[in-house]
């Protein structure tokens, strides 16, 4: 069982954990996931590590509300415990020789372009961190991103909030300002993935996307996070969890990628309506 | 007692086909005492016992039926788990008909002993009636590491602590029991058997650290340098799923039956209100793509979720590598064979869902390197069979993850970890054996090489 330590609800629907999981904190890089089970009946499911602090021997996640379990984990407090933690995971993020970065988060994305700007910001990389949020309301850790780059630009869908730009924007201006990048880390849904890569390959500035797929396992047992490469010599199956999670965004397949992602999209609205109601019946 | 002469088997009571195809519940109910008792009377308990040789662990055969006879059941129990640690998987998942069964003499003419069934009933008799917790053997102070709790692990922790060995079984899931709880079924492997098994390790003193992904969260040379780990026995068992690269693989109801049979077995995603989703399989159809016992087990449980099931084989019956049983179970279950097929492409309707998938028949040329004849395609004969969803059963290449953060650990070409005949890698003090090793093959294997790992581990670390 692993203890949640503290919990900051970020928006009504983006909360943050941080979760005692020593031997995770110890090895943790960014780019990592862990999979967890809120209990002991619970799905598992695959988040991207936001955060850790070695010495206190706690791992971060920042997730999202938008399905069963993820509601279910939004009942657990400071103090309760969840089932299942498991991790480091995947690949951490790597992005040798770089001198100058543009880190490209979308949404609950931003979350995880937190730590791989700060690691690149620490060893003295060059990193704008360019994040976009739907409006005002959602937009979540902001100091923490200036925090993590040299420049920091925000966007918002509506414009309830600095200004109304989308990431792909805000990142050509950049580039057509003479911002002369290194690479691009972008992470986000998958269909800003797909256009911030759109950009990138325009101006051929190497992007590397961090994948978020369904998965089961998450050890390389499944094959459920597979997902398709478009290499030269024709279509290869990688395997986020073992693979993964980053990849050339040049290379995805993106529609094939955004339709596995839907599998379950029914299944998990239902459910999750259900798991509402029930957590309601409980309040009555 | 004289010897019973009949030349047939005592038949396994069973679930009625279409009932039990409707449930997950144990297909095979288990002899009675008294059936058991008539079947151990067709043991000729012979002097020079070959079913011996034919098992991968030696159980003493003759030996345990004729505890049997004697209606010394617990003693029969003891006389197995002596070189067994898991009689109640292994009477129920060997493929005995080309082990043990294969070699007794009854089987020349008539059927064999039921063996199987003789050590599952002694198994489960034991399961029922003891509970007695064994002696805890005393500690020789020597610390173990464990990487996996499928068989071949649960088999070498098991031996290990026998010889007061101090064993910790590292388990990257979240329930121990590897492919025996995210593999098998419930129907064949109930697994509260499972948990029998490893609640015994746990009694002898095993420690089971679970949610431990060895290669990620701990290394297997920090496990020695750092936790004092004298030796380490890698059974990380198969990895991922092979595909066959034909087009509309990636389809959504594309699954590998290695991700079908974990959602349905390890997340329980047959009952009703599980948490994790499954595709609803009621009044669709379903086309199972391979022939062993994966593939089995896949059309079983899609047949159980209420679909209509083909195996694509592209080899004839005969040449099913699936436990004879299991096919005739699927068969009787309603399960379609449509051997002498093979998948050319899949395809999906405007959403990324299946609706069909297209096979070319094929027909069986000249022997190849295997000694079985090659299935070759049969030219213009395409067709598409209407699908909504495509398992592929198709085996496993070793995880890459242990391979990758140990140095000094040789793998083969396909990715295997390379073992001498003691089961030594070639990373000192590290030890392997199972699917890790073999790719995929059987429960009883694994358990045989869990079995030489422990030995070989025991003569290591007690000449130190």
């Amino acid at each position: 069982m692993y203890r949640i330590v503290t919990k900051k609800v970020l928006t009504p629907t983006l909360v943050l954990i941080e979760i005692e999981a020593p031997m995770i904190a110890k090895k943790a890089e960014p780019g990592q996931f862990i999979i967890l089970r809120v209990d002991e009946d619970g799905e598992r499911i695959p988040i991207t590590i936001h955060d850790f602090d070695r010495e206190k021997g706690t791992v971060s996640i920042i997730y999202q509300i938008v399905g069963a379990t993820t509601e279910k984990l939004s009942h657990k407090e400071e103090g309760d415990y969840l089932q299942d933690f498991v991790g480091p995971l995947g690949n951490a993020t790597e992005m040798p020789g770089c001198k100058k970065v543009a880190v490209v988060g979308g949404g609950v994305g931003t979350a995880i372009a937190f730590p791989v700007a700060k690691k690149l910001h620490q060893n003295g990389v060059h990193v704008d961190l360019i994040v976009g949020f739907r409006n005002k309301d959602v937009v979540v850790l902001e100091d923490e991103f200036r925090n993590a780059s040299t420049n920091f630009y925000i966007g918002t869908d509506d414009g309830s909030y600095v200004r109304k730009a989308l990431v792909t924007e805000l990142l050509e201006e950049q580039i057509q300002a003479g911002a002369d990048y290194d690479a691009v880390f972008c992470v986000g849904p998958m269909m800003m993935m797909k256009f911030v890569c759109k950009v990138t390959e325009k101006y051929n500035i190497p992007t590397i996307v961090s994948m978020s797929p369904i998965m089961v396992d998450g050890t390389g047992m499944c094959g459920c996070c597979r997902l398709t490469l478009n290499e030269p010599d024709g279509p290869v199956t990688k395997f986020a969890c073992v693979d993964g999670p980053d990849f050339d965004g040049f290379k995805v397949d993106w529609d094939e990628s955004v339709k596995r992602s839907r599998m379950y999209g029914e299944w998990e609205r239902r459910k999750h309506e259900e798991t509402c109601n029930l957590f309601k019946k409980e309040v009555k | 007692m004289a010897a019973n002469m009949s030349l047939k088997k005592n038949e396994m009571p069973s679930q009625d086909p279409n009932v039990r195809n409707k449930n997950f519940l144990e297909v095979a109910l288990g002899y009675t005492e008294e059936q058991a008792l008539d079947e151990a009377a067709r043991c000729l308990n012979c002097k020079k016992p070959l079913c011996v040789e034919g098992c991968p662990v030696n159980v003493q055969i003759p030996a345990f039926i004729a505890k049997i006879r004697e209606q010394d059941y617990e003693g029969a129990y003891q006389c197995i788990h002596e070189t067994s640690s898991l009689p109640a998987v292994c009477g129920r998942v060997c493929p005995q008909e080309t082990q043990c069964e294969q070699r007794c003499v009854r089987g020349k003419k008539g059927d064999p002993v039921g063996i199987g069934r003789l050590e599952r009933f002694v198994a489960d008799w034991h399961n029922s009636h003891t509970c007695e917790v064994p002696p805890r053997p005393a500690s020789n102070g020597h610390k173990v590491a464990i990487i996996g709790s499928g068989p071949a692990g649960l088999t070498c922790a098991g031996d290990l602590a026998r010889l007061g060995y101090d064993v910790t079984v590292f388990e990257a899931l979240h329930v121990a029991g590897g492919v025996l709880v995210y593999g098998i079924p419930e129907f064949r492997l109930p697994k509260s058997i499972v948990q029998k098994e490893v609640d015994g390790l746990k009694d002898m003193g095993v420690k089971f650290e679970m949610n431990m992904v060895v290669g990620r969260v701990v290394s297997i040379d920090e496990l020695m340098e750092e936790y004092g780990f004298e030796a380490v026995f890698v059974g990380s068992g198969a990895g991922l799923p092979m595909f066959m690269h034909i087009p509309g693989e990636n389809l959504c109801g594309v699954y590998s039956a290695n991700e079908f049979l974990t959602r349905i077995n390890l997340m329980k995603a047959y009952r009703e209100g599980s948490d994790t989703p499954l595709m609803d399989l009621r009044g669709k159809t379903v086309a199972v793509v391979g022939g062993g016992n994966v593939a089995m087990d896949a059309a079983r449980c899609s047949k159980r979720l209420g679909a209509e099931v083909y195996v694509v084989y592209r080899r004839g019956m005969e040449e099913l590598p699936a436990r004879k049983e299991e096919v005739e179970h699927a068969i009787e279950e309603g399960v379609i064979f449509k051997t002498l097929h093979n998948p050319v492409s899949i395809q999906g309707n405007e959403n990324g869902y299946v609706s069909g998938m297209t096979c070319i028949q094929m027909e069986l040329g000249e022997p190849d390197a295997s000694g079985r004849r090659r299935p070759v395609e049969i030219k213009g004969s395409e067709f598409e069979l209407p699908v909504d969803c495509v398992i592929m059963a198709l085996g496993t290449s070793p995880n890459p993850l242990i391979k990758n953060t140990t140095p000094g650990l040789e793998v083969n070409r396909k990715g295997g970890i390379v073992v001498n005949e003691d089961g030594l890698t070639s990373h000192p003090g590290v030890y392997a054996g199972g699917d890790a090793v073999t790719g995929a093959a059987t429960v009883i294997l694994a358990m045989g090489a869990g079995k030489l790992g422990a030995k070989s581990i025991h003569e290591s670390l007690s000449a130190k």
